[in-house]
């Protein structure tokens, strides 16, 4: 019974798995431009331009203060009354990519705010800009401290991807749902789902590890050092 | 009047939200001259250090530093921070990066120097306060005395030709004093640079300077003569400082 079962899994993966392709692609360019529009009000948000950081707070509470799934519902089908029609994948990607991009601007922002200021002093001291010390003292820093938080949202962001189903986009879980209508196997179908989830995610997991030791600086805290 | 003051300070008041951290400080220093502030914690001496390249915002006053108007909001302030060099009380090096790249990134943006030309100026810093063997090394592999000679070794590579110094031994333990103190009457002796040092070490304070300026609560007490103030101070506030300092340090002489 076992085998029959782990055979009917094994034939349903193909299937299922070029969701997961879907579900990868959106998941990323997602991801990045969340990033983009993550630096751009992460920057808003602690600027002493009240323009700037007016317009940063509103986008992020906003954004925060909402559900993504309704995020979905108002891009795909409520930008078509104001004349702007996109197809399910574009949708899914701009909702995910504005909906991260809040997170991302909050989480660069408390990784910007963590590193003394006293950093920022010295390089104004050696005659740098405010940009020139952002780029090259400042972010460097603080991307540092923020990279689990990052990766966090990225992992996040995979498993919200499931919600553009909604919309009609063929996504993993999509194609899960495909699989049970014809299939009647609800629990081994979507188990198989959350274990292709599940790789994907611990796959990123490990990358993270191995991303925050390449980029650690030598005399912070580490789990060998402790 | 400007001609030979490197630096000139007129009425400088300087706030922190509602409480007025400097209330009123006048002087001035002459090119080439060595000036040590001395003054009790809370006094003003550190906000006093950053004031001058509007690393704090002065709320009246002006500040001259080289014949040019920093407190003037058309004066580009990044221009006249690239002829000062600051050192820190803590260092404040960049942990990201080698105690070599900590030297070589301000020649490259800021100097516009060539990968090539920063090295060889970081290398010679580097020998001039004895850390070529820690070049490769990051900040925080190295002692605190180490550090703020690095620290040290960054600003003198900018060929500042005004150097100011926030308790550059304050945060260090009394052993590795010494070794950074000898790197700054170095610098004193050897270059025309002019230095504004703001330190507790009264021996070094004697070596190194021409005048001792004592700032207690935002204002400056006295000013003068470092021989004359450290020695035959004419405030009891100055008297009392300084007593209280060399106590500390087991040193209180007579003639106090």
């Amino acid at each position: 019974m076992i085998i029959d079962s782990l055979k009917f899994i094994l034939s349903i993966v193909p299937f299922i798995a070029q969701g997961l392709t879907v579900t990868l692609q959106i998941s990323l360019t997602g991801f990045v431009l969340g990033m983009v529009l993550g630096v751009f009000f992460g920057l808003g948000r602690i600027s002493s331009n009240i323009v700037y950081h007016t317009i940063s707070s509103i986008y992020v509470e906003v954004i925060r203060g909402t559900p993504l799934f309704v995020q979905i519902l108002i891009i795909y089908f409520g930008l078509p009354s104001l004349g702007i029609n996109l197809d399910p994948i574009t949708a899914g990607i701009l909702a995910l990519g504005i909906n991260s991009g809040a997170y991302q601007a909050e989480i660069l922002r408390a990784g910007i705010q963590s590193i003394p200021i006293e950093q920022l002093n010295s390089a104004l001291s050696l005659g740098m800009t405010k940009t020139q010390a952002m780029i090259y003292v400042i972010l460097p820093q603080a991307i540092r401290v923020v990279i689990p938080a990052l990766v966090n949202e990225l992992v996040i962001l995979v498993k919200d991807s499931a919600l553009v189903s909604v919309i009609g986009v063929a996504e993993l879980t999509r194609r899960g749902e495909y699989v049970v209508a014809w299939s009647w196997r609800p629990f081994k179908v979507y188990s198989a789902v959350a274990a292709l989830y599940f790789i994907v995610c611990f796959t990123l997991s490990k990358a993270s590890k191995y991303l925050e030791e390449k980029l650690s600086i030598p005399g912070y805290m580490t789990r060998k050092g402790m | 009047m400007l001609r030979n003051q490197m630096v000139l300070v007129e009425d400088l008041h300087v706030k922190y939200g509602n409480l007025e951290v400097l209330k009123g400080i006048t002087f001035s220093v002459n090119y080439g001259e060595k000036v040590v502030v001395l003054g009790p914690s809370g006094s003003g001496k550190s906000t006093l250090l950053k004031s001058l390249i509007l690393l704090v915002k002065p709320w009246k006053g002006r500040i001259f530093i080289g014949g040019e108007e920093v407190t003037d909001p058309k004066t580009n302030i990044v221009k006249i921070r690239q002829k000062v060099g600051m050192v820190f009380q803590n260092y404040n090096l960049f942990p990201h990066l080698t105690i070599l790249r900590n030297i070589t990134l301000p020649l490259e943006k800021v100097k516009k120097m060539s990968k090539e030309e920063a090295e060889k100026k970081a290398w010679e810093v580097l020998k001039l306060v004895g850390l070529e063997d820690k070049a490769h090394s990051y900040p925080l592999q190295l002692s605190g005395g180490q550090q703020q000679r690095a620290a040290i070794a960054r600003a003198m590579a900018m060929d500042p030709k005004l150097l100011l110094l926030d308790e550059p031994t304050s945060a260090l333990d009394p052993e590795l004093v010494e070794e950074v103190l000898e790197v700054l009457r170095t610098i004193a002796s050897k270059s025309l640079i002019t230095m504004i040092i703001v330190t507790h070490e009264l021996d070094f304070a004697e070596d190194v300077a021409d005048r001792v300026l004592f700032i207690d609560k935002g204002v400056i007490v006295e000013e003068g003569n470092v021989k004359k103030v450290l020695h035959d101070p004419v405030n009891p506030r100055t008297r009392h400082f300084i007593r209280r300092l060399l106590r500390r340090k087991g040193l209180l002489k007579v003639t106090l």
